[in-house]
């Protein structure tokens, strides 16, 4: 049976604001979409910035990729802020509980030391390359084009904060604050990680958005993500470090999920033109081999003689991706 | 089996020292200068940026917490809100414009103030004040989403919502508020947490969100005033950064000192000069009012500021110079700005109108040594006029102050009775401002404020028509023609109230809710 309640209905005079209704007709809006579509000022700016008056404010020449619509570049996911943070709630809910269990019970100390050197030496001195991608995508949310790309870009840098403190978790689970302290100085002074930090610190200074987007969302992010929570997480998983598992789970299900979002990006600028493709597909040409090479004393260190073939698998499926998003690499 | 050790458990503060603290690094392969480009040019020196105290101690785990929460019950009201016609609640239609100029005005510069936050998160070298700023980033967009969804039913019903980022961009008097974040975000990251972080949310939230936001609760906007309540967490972190960063900077060297005053003598200025608009509102436009402008500047300015003012005297600030002016001003600027939009009401998104006997009455009470003596006269006359059907509409064009972009209708300390005109000359150009404050802030970076795109000047330049527009035609009609590039629907979102299709709608809908003819 069905109930019908009355309402006293009234004509609305329209249904959306009309820079949506320019777009889309008409018709109810989502809320992504009056939230996110030109809202950011695109006319009139009152001052030169002080910090670099050869442009405006929000301009579209801060980067070299030239799109006809910034908006075209939407998220698939349709995060506006209310979207995001209750979905990443919910993961969080799922990640706490994991750590509550973990420190309550003490299955730290269960984890096998072999596995748990490798997690102290792999995954906690990535907390900094997790900062170093907080700042590339703050970056492209201060000074990209378009909200569609913009918004995302600052959920996404907040993400990378959040991984950071997982990682830090991990740390402090499996050693104590102690742990942080190791990691840091690995970080700056051990052979492992030099590659990787001068690549971070390359990045950092890019100027260009769009190649930041690309340099660290899609190739760093996309050869670092499926070797450590993919591939090493497996191998945690087979040998007993189950509980360390339980500690990525965020990082693991973040990558698939902006993965997608990261591509539909790519997919979408490099089919507006073949300058765009030229432009994208070069990017991805000059950063892999670098990421690579950064990423190969790690892969050294958590996969010994395995390293190579693990990174040339890493290597195929992200080459395969970048195809399917319309890339020549 | 081994006793099991457990861990000490660590202190909140010490958690999250370990969360945020030392995930940054002295950079080395690339000079800090180069990864941090806006670090120096303003001449603020920092040396210890670890000795920055957060003022909130927030993760990521926790903010998502808090924050689903919230954003779980605002939805849920304002789906019920629209679902149930919730519109028809309000005290009256004529409130629907103070919801009008909030959504033009005001909103589009939380989106501002997301980008500039994300800004100052990328550019400042210490990792304390850039966690914070990222956090404040993306509240800030949370607060522009949650007003435009917030305001997005009263769009389908209601006129003057509808283009609102076109018309920020464009019309006359919104340039102030967004000449006021253009100004900000133009600037370097420092004296950007002067002027936002300090100046617009610690100094004077209280007389911008505050009022509105009462306003909302005491006029039936259940949406907006949901908003508000929302929102007001954040802006309490919002505060609390902005103080501390005054503070840090204060703290780092004394020759910081100079450079602090003179950002706050200039953003004070600034920002009493964009809540002229918020003084007429609370005013004139609320049906049901929560406080006048004058009181709200007592409690809010004169008391409250005055005690942050004394607490940042050990620091060396003074109080700025043309804060003096303002004890005078409050008698006077909401009379006079609603004065002047009541005039140019045919090109305002807005619907204007003068008070009934009633309101007057409470005007006459709240403004007893002003609103006799200078303006009942004058709006009593209007009133009466529009009643004989010659409802007043000025179709010149006003001067506008170079600084602030209001028309120059301020008048002089000490005599309501003569506007008040400044000259400065730059490059052998005449510039004209509003007031002493505005005049000292365009003397002191006259190569900024050359630069502003003032409304009028290119109304007058022939900026401002519809592309393709020939205005030799025989019967140009420049005004009609300035409207449409505006997206006025020229005869409803503009004119008098009276008569106005919201009222028509709004009486005609509670009519169909409330009765059964």
């Amino acid at each position: 049976m069905e109930i019908d309640l009355r309402t006293v209905a009234i004509k609305p005079l329209r249904h959306t604001f009309d820079h949506i209704a320019r777009r889309f007709g008409d018709k109810p809006a989502s809320r992504y979409q009056e939230g996110t579509y030109d809202i950011q000022q695109t006319d009139i700016f009152h001052y030169r910035p002080m910090w670099g008056p050869e442009l405006q404010l929000f301009d579209k020449r801060r980067t070299q990729v030239q799109m006809k619509d910034w908006y075209a570049l939407k998220d698939p996911r349709q995060f506006y802020y209310g979207a995001w943070t209750i979905a990443r709630s919910r993961q969080q809910d799922a990640a706490e509980s994991s750590f509550d269990m973990i420190e309550e019970r003490g299955l730290a100390d269960i984890v096998p030391e072999e596995i748990k050197q490798t997690a102290l030496a792999v995954l906690v001195p990535l907390r900094h390359v997790e900062w170093g991608g907080n700042m590339g995508n703050s970056y492209i949310s201060a000074y990209g084009y378009g909200t569609a790309i913009t918004q995302p870009c600052l959920y996404h840098a907040m993400d990378h904060l959040a991984v950071a403190q997982y990682l830090t978790r991990i740390g402090l689970v499996l050693e104590g604050p102690e742990a942080l302290d190791s990691a840091k100085d690995a970080w700056m002074t051990g052979a492992m990680w030099q590659p990787m930090r001068q690549h971070v610190e390359n990045v950092l200074v890019v100027q260009d958005w769009f190649e930041i987007f690309v340099a660290q969302n899609l190739v760093l992010e996309g050869l670092t993500y499926p070797l450590v929570y993919d591939y090493l997480d497996g191998d945690f998983s087979a040998n007993g470090g189950t509980v360390i598992s339980m500690m990525t789970r965020f990082m693991g299900e973040w990558s698939t999920e902006t993965g997608k979002w990261v591509d539909a990006q790519i997919k979408v600028a490099a089919a507006e033109s073949a300058e765009n493709k030229a432009l994208i597909s070069d990017w991805v040409k000059q950063y892999r081999p670098l990421v690579l090479a950064a990423l190969a004393p790690i892969a050294q260190r958590a996969f010994g003689d395995q390293a190579e073939t693990v990174l040339a698998e890493v290597t195929a499926q992200f080459n395969a991706r970048c195809t399917k998003s319309g890339l020549a690499v | 089996m081994d006793m099991n050790v457990k861990k000490k458990k660590l202190g909140l503060k010490e958690k999250y020292a370990h969360m945020t603290r030392g995930l940054d690094w002295e950079t080395s392969y690339q000079p800090m200068d180069k990864v941090f480009p806006q670090a120096k040019f303003e001449g603020i020196k920092i040396h210890d940026w670890d000795k920055w105290e957060d003022p909130f101690r927030l993760t990521m785990d926790a903010y998502w917490k808090y924050q689903a929460e919230k954003e779980r019950k605002l939805y849920a009201v304002l789906d019920a809100f629209a679902q149930n016609n919730g519109h028809l609640g309000i005290t009256d239609a004529r409130y629907l414009n103070a919801v009008k100029l909030f959504l033009t005005g005001i909103s589009p510069l939380e989106y501002v103030a997301h980008r500039g936050f994300a800004a100052a998160g990328r550019n400042f070298p210490g990792v304390g004040p850039r966690v914070a700023c990222l956090m404040q980033s993306v509240d800030e967009i949370r607060h522009a989403q949650t007003q435009i969804h917030a305001i997005s039913n009263y769009n389908k019903h209601y006129d003057g919502f509808h283009d609102f980022k076109h018309m920020l961009e464009r019309v006359w008097y919104l340039s102030v508020p967004k000449s006021f974040f253009d100004d900000a975000f133009s600037a370097g990251p420092f004296e950007w947490m002067i002027a936002i972080g300090f100046s617009f949310e610690y100094v004077l939230t209280n007389l911008l969100f505050v009022p509105f936001m009462s306003g909302a609760a005491y006029n039936g906007d259940m949406a907006t005033v949901t908003f508000g309540f929302s929102a007001q967490s954040d802006e309490a972190r919002h505060m609390t950064l902005g103080l501390e960063c005054i503070k840090f900077m204060l703290e780092q060297d004394p020759d910081n000192l100079p450079i602090v005053q003179k950002w706050i003598d200039k953003w004070a200025w600034r920002g009493i000069r964009v809540l002229s608009l918020v003084g007429m509102m609370m005013d004139y436009m609320l049906p049901k009012r929560v406080m006048s402008w004058k009181e709200a500047w007592e409690i809010y300015f004169e008391q409250n500021g005055g005690a942050l003012f004394a607490d940042l005297a050990r620091y060396g600030i003074k109080v700025p110079e043309c804060l003096t002016q303002c004890s005078e001003d409050k008698e006077h600027i909401s009379h006079q700005a609603w004065a002047t939009f009541y005039q140019y009401g045919g090109a305002a998104a807005f619907h204007t109108w003068m008070p009934n006997d009633e309101e007057m009455d409470w005007l006459s009470a709240k403004y007893p040594n002003t609103f006799d003596k200078y303006y009942r006269a004058r709006f009593t006359y209007w009133r009466d006029e529009a009643e004989k059907g010659n409802r007043f509409y000025s179709n010149t064009l006003p001067m506008l102050c170079q600084v602030c972009q209001i028309p120059m209708i301020f008048t002089e300390p000490g005599d309501p009775t003569t506007l008040c005109y400044r000259e400065s000359e730059y490059e052998g150009e005449k510039y004209h401002t509003c007031s002493d404050g505005c005049q000292h802030i365009f003397d002191n970076e006259p190569e900024k404020y050359a630069q502003a795109w003032l409304p009028v000047h290119q109304i007058y330049q022939g900026n401002c028509f519809p592309e393709g527009t020939d205005p030799t035609v025989e019967g140009f009609d420049p005004l009609a023609a300035v409207l449409d590039w505006y997206h006025f629907n020229n005869g409803h979102d503009n004119l008098d109230f009276e008569g106005s299709r919201d009222q028509a709608n709004f009486a005609a809908w509670r009519g169909m809710a409330t009765k059964n003819t």
